[in-house]
């Protein structure tokens, strides 16, 4: 049995642990429906890098139900992730970039592995550089861009695939004020366009900058939803779908 | 403010090749070349060695199990020399008729006293050691130690001092020899191809663990498991092919070197061990199956690493 188009995700009790330690997240549940925009703050240690690991499946829980897309990610072949993992875009806290590759390969690189033809990539890349200021950096490799340049192809390669949900990790703690307003502006516009956006933060004044926005504050692992970004109780995921 | 950039839904939501230049150029050149194109160049220089010299050996052991099992020789051992002459006449007269025998010979006595000069001298007198008088026969192909047998008896009556000998039984230990040298010839190619695997294997493993943020990201991506280990297997493959050639051409030569060596040697023994047409397209397949070995087991690892991810 599927679960309504309209949840893009839905955590239902799931709890994060590393080995024997204790867990990281406990008792995690809420739903995330398409085209709202939700921040996810608290403070550092909170668990916000690991609750966006578990959304970006670069994680498996160690307890709990995942429904992504409708379909229940945990128990779902590792063969068929990836093309979830193409449904979303990803801005790593610390960039990931490939060293070796330029500014341009590097925001092409979501692209090519979807498949799409070289001569399909070169419009939509150069624009996007263009747009995040860094049309006459095309060429340049991470180790010579500066870290606010490095955050901006990151979020480039996150956003140049339009994905059904963007999931970022303190996007803009390395911009000056200026470029943050303009990239959560980037995000705002994708979000008018349908896509989910997952923003982590624990900048108050970005969060205020997006009025509609839900907040999901996470605190010493269990979460909380001051603006209601959680209201819609998570339905309990049916044993053996 | 300009409006962001409308990328189009153009990105295919299946699992689309991630291949070619554009996929080779995610992983440096520089940090996964190294020594790996000369160790399979040397590698299959090697099992081309092998290869050629367990052929050789092959065609050999057949040749001359071939020969032999269709040869014998009767000896007729008797003091008096008219005596030793009649009978071998009557032997000869007798074995040319059988159906069994397809041709007959008498050696004559001076081409005996030339095989026996180096151990009795110069002008060995004939009463003071008989030598025997020889008749070499060549048998129908497939005949067995019973034609043998009945041919013994056959000449029992007509040259009773008539000895019978199958030359196959006196080299039966060369060519034991011979085969147990070509088997090993041919375990040794095994192990080459073991070797060489694990070579690929060590190679793939730390091309892995030094490109590892890069497969992570593309991972993360949506990159698939099949397009992260193409990009390894291209680039294995294109050591392969480099060392391959390489190995391929070096390995010819010394075949070649050692062919003329052996050559120069004139042994009839040896002749028999030269490399046909087939032997040779044999030899030019190596570097492929080289080649197959190297991107086989570089795909195998690299699958096998990137399950240990989600």
């Amino acid at each position: 049995m599927s679960a309504p188009e309209s949840e893009i995700v839905q955590f239902d009790n799931v709890g994060l642990r590393y080995g024997t330690d204790r867990e990281i997240l406990s008792n995690i549940s809420f739903t995330l429906f398409p085209g709202r925009f939700y921040f996810l703050t608290g403070a550092s240690g909170a668990g916000k890098t690991s609750l966006l690991k578990l959304l970006y499946l670069a994680q498996r829980p160690s307890r709990g139900a995942i429904r992504m897309f409708g379909t229940d990610v945990i128990t779902l072949p590792r063969e068929r992730l990836p093309a979830y993992r193409r449904r979303m875009g990803v801005v790593f806290q610390d960039f990931r970039l490939v060293d070796h590759l330029s500014a341009f390969d590097n925001i092409a690189l979501p692209l090519r592995v979807s498949g799409v033809r070289e001569a399909d990539l070169q419009g939509p890349v150069t624009d996007m550089l263009e747009w995040v200021g860094l049309g006459h950096r095309a060429e340049a490799r991470p180790a010579t861009l500066s870290g606010g340049e490095q955050q901006r192809v990151a979020i480039a390669r996150a956003v140049i695939g339009r994905p059904d949900m963007l999931v970022a990790d303190e996007p803009t703690g390395n911009v000056d004020p200026e470029m943050a307003l303009k990239l959560i502006r980037l995000f705002e516009a994708l979000n008018r366009l349908g896509t989910t956006v997952v923003v982590a933060t624990h900048d108050v004044h970005l969060i205020r900058k997006v009025p509609d926005s839900l907040i999901m504050r996470l605190d010493k692992g269990t979460l909380a939803d001051p603006t209601g970004a959680l209201r819609y109780p998570p339905r309990r995921v049916e044993a053996g779908r | 403010m300009k409006r962001p950039p409308v990328v189009t839904r153009a990105v295919e939501r299946g699992l689309s090749p991630f291949r070619g230049k554009r996929a080779a150029h995610l992983l440096p050149r520089a940090r996964l070349g190294g020594p790996m194109p000369w160790v399979i160049a040397i590698m299959v220089a090697i099992t081309v060695l092998a290869t050629a010299g367990g052929l050789a050996l092959s065609n050999l052991v057949a040749r001359a199990s071939g020969d032999l099992a269709s040869s014998a020789t009767v000896q007729i051992v008797d003091p008096d020399p008219r005596t030793r002459s009649a009978q071998a006449e009557a032997a000869r007269d007798l074995l040319a008729s059988d159906p069994v025998v397809v041709s007959v010979a008498v050696l004559p006595e001076d081409e005996v006293e030339a095989l026996l000069e180096p151990w009795l001298g110069a002008g060995a007198e004939d009463d003071a050691l008989p030598i025997p008088a020889l008749i070499e026969l060549r048998l129908r192909d497939g005949s067995s130690e019973t034609e043998l047998a009945r041919l013994a008896d056959l000449l029992a009556e007509a040259a009773p001092d008539a000895r019978i000998d199958a030359q196959s039984d006196w080299l039966a230990p060369v060519l034991s020899a011979l085969s147990t040298l070509r088997w090993m010839a041919f375990g040794l190619i095994a192990l080459l191809a073991f070797t060489g695997a694990a070579a690929v294997w060590l190679a793939a493993r730390n091309a892995l663990g030094s490109n590892r943020d890069t497969i992570e990201i593309v991972h993360l991506l949506g990159g698939s498991d099949d397009q992260i280990a193409r990009i390894f297997q291209r680039s294995i493959l294109l050591d392969a092919l480099v060392g391959g050639l390489l190995g391929l051409l070096a390995g010819f030569a010394a075949v070649l070197l050692m062919g003329a060596q052996f050559a120069v040697l004139d042994s009839g023994l040896v002749a028999g061990g030269g490399l046909d047409r087939l032997d040779w397209m044999l030899l030019a397949l190596v570097p492929l199956f080289a080649i197959a070995i190297a991107v086989y087991t570089a795909r195998m690892t690299v699958l096998s690493s990137l399950r240990k991810m989600l």
